[in-house]
């Protein structure tokens, strides 16, 4: 331990929390917004979700058919690369593992896209086996707007940024191709347990 | 790489009752955008640490690093930052960090600023930035604040905007107003909008940062009036942690 901030104390916290605390993250119990540009409101019948890429034939579904997918109730912790995480986040939505069922794809990486332009990296590997899920419920209500609505990605594993909201499909990529917060300073995979918050972390 | 650096508390500037701007030397900074922020990082002595983000407030020109800190009552980094820090103080932070919420004065379209509370500081910088390369380029900054009182920067957007070189400030004041108020007396709207914001033929580039209600209507309105939503920025200041 180097530099001590002279008079600094700091909130305690449990020892449980603390464990589930990623280094540098501090807790909040409300619900921070966080986008670059303005919120994009898309109207349900004119909703689609696509997987193309590195696949045979691309996937696509209406928001009908993609809410009769099977669904899964997931409860995770969330950590926003500008500090903040909540605990205990409540969310209804199709896993990736549901998505991609019988892709075949020589694809290694994947750009998550959006309605409003924004896209986000990830590997493959980091999507699948339930770690990644197409969400349209939070704590049981329609997802707003503001938070990602109609559907967000949430890839709760590394910051935030990397859940894209008003996901409008995934494409499967050989390249890694970085997305929008990639090209601007940020890290290009993101774990928030090695605290990759910026390029060089 | 963004190294972990200390600075040197030289000024501390208390803009409001409630926001201070903290003036830091760095022997290393290695420069900055305008609109760009740090991370601030708090040791305790047992080795307990915490981080925050604070926007930039002093122009890439300005020698020394200025960030403004507004004071959260129940927070656990500002209170510290603005309150128990002396002159003389060492202060952990890196960056600069962000490349999207900035200003290239090279960028010569119009500039619509609207700023909520001390979702100012970034435009501040943009302001500083702007006047001390003496661009000209036409900037409006629209900024609502509770009251008079609460205005960050007050004196020096005022002085700035005597200089006559293309700068204006509207200012709209939502909770109190001063006896012979002449500025705006409501949250923004539409009709504000339409009455500062530059015509869109003139393709203004636009920069809103603020608390998330602020954020969220202003770039909803400014899209419906027309304005191209690829050229607005936001950057949204909760009120949280801290």
């Amino acid at each position: 331990m180097g530099f001590i901030s002279r008079g600094f104390r700091g909130k305690r916290r449990d020892t449980a929390s603390s464990s589930r605390l990623p280094p540098g993250q501090y807790i909040v119990t409300d619900y921070p917004v966080l986008s670059a540009g303005p919120t994009p409101h898309i109207p349900l019948n004119e909703w689609n979700f696509v997987v193309e890429g590195e696949i045979d034939k691309p996937k696509s579904w209406s928001w009908e058919e993609f809410r009769k997918l099977p669904t899964e109730q997931v409860t995770k912790d969330i950590h926003c690369v500008t500090k903040w995480s909540k605990f205990d986040t409540g969310w209804t939505g199709v896993s990736m593992d549901t998505i991609l069922e019988g892709v075949e794809t020589a694809a290694e990486f994947t750009v998550q896209f959006s309605y409003g332009g924004y896209t986000t990296n990830l590997p493959l590997e980091d999507l699948t086996g339930g770690k990644a899920w197409v969400v349209f419920e939070f704590d049981g209500q329609p997802l707003h707007p503001e938070h990602g609505g109609p559907a967000r990605m949430l890839v709760p594993h590394l910051y935030f940024w990397k859940s894209a909201k008003w996901i409008r499909g995934i494409r499967l990529v050989k390249e890694d191709e970085p997305g929008f917060w990639e090209t601007n300073g940020y890290h290009n995979y993101g774990d928030p347990w090695r605290e990759q918050r910026y390029w060089g972390d | 790489m963004l190294t972990w650096q200390l600075g040197e508390l030289a000024e501390l500037v208390q803009e409001t009752p409630k926001v201070a701007s903290l003036v830091l030397k760095m022997p290393d900074w290695p420069g900055h955008l305008a609109g760009q922020h740090v991370d601030v990082r708090v040791t305790a002595e047992d080795g307990y640490q915490t981080e925050r983000s604070y926007s930039i407030a002093s122009s890439p020109e300005d020698p020394r690093l200025a960030i403004t800190v507004e004071r959260l009552d129940d927070g656990e980094v500002s209170p510290y930052l603005v309150g128990e820090l002396r002159i003389g103080d060492k202060v952990e932070l890196r960056g600069p960090i962000g490349g999207w919420f900035v200003w290239r004065a090279a960028d010569e379209r119009p500039l619509l600023l609207v700023g909520g509370g001390s979702g100012v500081v970034p435009l501040m910088a943009m302001i500083r930035h702007r006047a001390a390369i003496k661009s000209t380029t036409p900037t409006r900054l629209l900024y609502s604040s509770r009251s008079q009182d609460d205005i960050i920067y007050r004196a020096e957007l005022d002085r700035l905007v005597s200089r006559a070189d293309g700068l204006t400030v509207a200012h709209t004041l939502t909770r109190m107003q001063p006896t012979g108020w002449k500025g705006y007396a409501r949250r923004i709207d539409r009709a504000m909008l339409g009455e500062v914001a530059w015509p869109k033929v003139q393709a203004p580039l636009i920069y809103v940062c603020g608390p998330t209600p602020l954020v969220e209507s202003v770039a909803s309105v400014l899209v419906e009036m027309g304005y191209d939503a690829g050229s607005i920025k936001t950057e949204r200041f909760g009120p949280t942690g801290g």
